[in-house]
């Protein structure tokens, strides 16, 4: 694998004729934290954060994404037809995405890209994003990505690794979409004498820096229904207010809700995040909710993630450890505690 | 403040005990810094899990709609007044509560702490009246009545308006104090200046609903925003419907709001949800000279008629 040198007084420039073939998106600091966004002309992302508010999924899975429109105008040949939306799947660039939220794309891959069905606009958009990652050297201290599959210097899933090494980014290419973008970028990639050592060092001492830990070894052994029917789940979820928090900063989080939304006699069909946590998610047309309590819908988040992704495709649990649910659930409920609970849990 | 943990441990031990009350609703100690964790205890085994600190923000009676146990609850004094709103409403009975009140001198604001350090803060170490945060190449010391949160530092109900048994003597309460500098700001706004107010002020808003749920009014068995048949509001992340909630919302909560300060707490996008609130506060008590949560002996406002109503249409 290549690694190449990038003087950082040439990365703006590099940037700038990267930006002529690729949307660029960055993290920037909106007032007190950082969130992903299309950067503007000339605006550099800020490589300065520790982790974002939220994950960079919506780059890639829009929040709200409208997909077809129509028109009930019956004197209109084409009424009451879904016609397609055409959306632009141009050439884009994630720069200083961090390990975890890539590797977490490659955990949805396996929900919107499975060989018996494939979600047309992730597949397209997913293809059309090259991930550009930043190594973590000082990883939050929530942060669990080294027992969840993952970790600091974490390159599955990203097109180049970049690392902070004092003046210069030395940048690890991975595949060759990475190869692609740093040809459009034109650095100067002859002064290939950067090694991969500090690299090395670098990704050894940011794991260290990694106390917290779950333990999952269990968890594919247990049975489903002990671990449904387990006497903890009440504790687990008293808490809990039901709110969409930890399902929306998640980058692991997939799930959808198709709403048509008419406007006179034209509309659009569109799809909008939506979260386990809501009643409404289960809630049938007959009027019947099969989890109609909070402690059935907390319970369905944590056997999701940690019980049936980790049966259903045999590759570890379905989080990256990036922490935020632990940091920003209102009422600090904590996966970590609650994956413990469920890998040591006995009838 | 921190040393009421004692008495309410006590209390919360004899309660069950005696089989007074099923369960105590409290805080256990939080996995990340400035967070506890709402919990129940049953058992008298179990009590010496929970603490108190001032990171005890979340309001408890949130934790007590339609409960059906006869339940032990540690009570600030915004709690308090939520829980005398929820008698009123019938969400919970007032002999089906013991109500252990915490004299409380405010509670601190993690989201302002945390912009406040130079990195990631690692350790919270808290005395009477200070908060020592530490962190990689840093350490400060914070007064905590700096770093209260907005509610608490212009709180004038620190002590329970109704309680069982009290943990400590009551504490001062604050007078002098202006509770409605921001709201005055906006109302002096021009509408196309409210406009853009509060385009920005929602900018961020991811509709986790976060709000509406850490609030003990919002209780309704099927929100607005989540009814189907018909559906009032769009779901998408059009500013329109995100205005929609926000400000239908604080409406469901006029009269009946105590700004304990929750929805701000909970909101993990930082927006400043009381100031809509705030306003309906401010309303209340100018036009029907009524605070919420201070007595079992009044309605609320707008669950009521009086003759005479400072308003013409309605009278």
């Amino acid at each position: 694998m290549k690694v190449i040198k990038i003087d950082k007084k040439e990365w703006a420039k590099g940037l700038e004729r990267l930006s002529k073939t690729y949307q660029l998106f960055g993290p920037a600091k909106h007032e007190a934290f950082f969130v992903f966004k299309a950067l503007e002309d000339g605006e550099l992302p800020d490589l300065d954060v520790q982790n974002t508010r939220l994950s960079p999924r919506s780059v890639i899975y829009p929040q709200s994404e409208k997909m077809f429109e129509y028109t009930l105008d019956e004197d209109q040949e084409d009424h009451h037809i879904l016609k397609e939306i055409d959306k632009e799947y141009s050439s884009r660039a994630i720069i200083g995405i961090r390990p975890c939220d890539a590797k977490a794309f490659l955990l949805v891959k396996r929900n919107f890209d499975a060989p018996e069905y494939k979600d047309p606009y992730w597949i397209k958009s997913y293809e059309a994003t090259t991930l550009v990652g930043h190594g973590c050297n000082a990883p939050c201290s929530s942060c669990f990505c080294t027992t969840a599959g993952c970790g600091p210097f974490h390159e599955e899933g990203l097109d180049i690794l970049l690392v902070d090494v004092d003046d210069t980014y030395l940048a690890k290419i991975i595949t060759e979409k990475g190869d692609r973008l740093l040809a459009a970028a034109g650095w100067d990639t002859k002064t290939d004498t950067a090694t991969n050592d500090p690299i090395e060092n670098m990704k050894e001492a940011a794991e260290a820096k990694i106390t917290s830990m779950v333990s999952t070894d269990q968890l594919k052994d247990k049975s489903t229904t002990d671990l449904f029917e387990a006497s903890f789940w009440e504790d687990v979820s008293f808490a809990c207010i039901n709110c969409g928090t930890c399902t929306y900063v998640c980058p692991t989080c997939w799930c959808f809700d198709i709403q048509d939304e008419t406007h006179g006699l034209s509309g659009i069909r569109m799809r909008n995040w939506d979260s386990c946590m809501y009643p409404l998610f289960t809630f049938h047309g007959s009027g019947h909710n099969p989890r109609d309590t909070k402690t059935q819908r907390v319970r369905q988040r944590f056997m999701h993630k940690l019980k049936y992704y980790v049966d259903k495709y045999d590759n570890g649990i379905q989080c990256v450890g990036c922490g935020r649910c632990v940091r920003f659930c209102p009422v600090n409920i904590d996966i970590r505690r609650v994956c413990d609970l469920m890998n040591s849990f006995e009838l | 403040m921190l040393s009421y943990i004692d008495k309410i441990k006590e209390i919360s031990r004899r309660l069950l005990k005696e089989s007074k009350v099923d369960m105590v609703i409290g805080f256990r100690k939080g996995t990340v810094v400035m967070m506890n964790e709402p919990c129940f205890v049953k058992t008298v085994a179990d009590v010496d899990k929970l603490v108190w600190d001032s990171n005890c923000g979340i309001n408890l009676a949130n934790y007590l709609t339609n409960r059906t146990e006869r339940i032990g609850i540690v009570a600030k004094g915004c709690d308090s007044r939520n829980i005398v709103t929820h008698i009123i409403e019938n969400k919970i009975k007032r002999d089906q509560v013991v109500i252990i009140g915490v004299p409380c001198k405010g509670m601190i604001d993690r989201h302002n702490i945390e912009a406040m350090a130079e990195a990631e803060i690692q350790e919270v170490i808290e005395t009477d009246d200070t908060i020592q945060i530490k962190g990689d190449g840093f350490e400060k010391t914070l007064d905590k009545e700096e770093v209260l949160q907005e509610n608490c530092a212009i709180c004038v109900h620190r002590n329970p308006v109704i309680s069982d048994e009290l943990v400590a003597d009551e504490v001062k309460e604050q007078t002098d104090v202006d509770r409605y500098e921001d709201v005055r700001h906006i109302e002096a706004l021009s509408p196309e200046e409210k406009w853009d107010f509060f385009e920005d002020l929602l900018s961020t808003c991811i509709r986790c609903y976060g709000c509406r749920n850490a609030c003990p009014l919002c209780y309704c068995p099927t929100c607005f925003v989540d009814e189907s048949r018909p559906q009032w509001v769009g779901k998408s992340q059009d500013s329109t419907d995100i205005r929609t909630f926000h400000f239908l919302r604080a409406y469901h909560c006029a009269g009946r709001c105590t700004d304990c300060g929750a929805c701000e707490r909970a909101c993990p996008m930082g927006i400043k949800v009381r100031l809509f609130t705030k306003k309906l506060e401010k309303d209340c008590l100018e036009l029907f000279d009524w605070k919420a949560g201070l007595t079992l002996e009044k309605r609320p406002p707008l669950d009521t008629y009086r003759p005479d109503d400072p308003d013409e249409f309605i009278r």
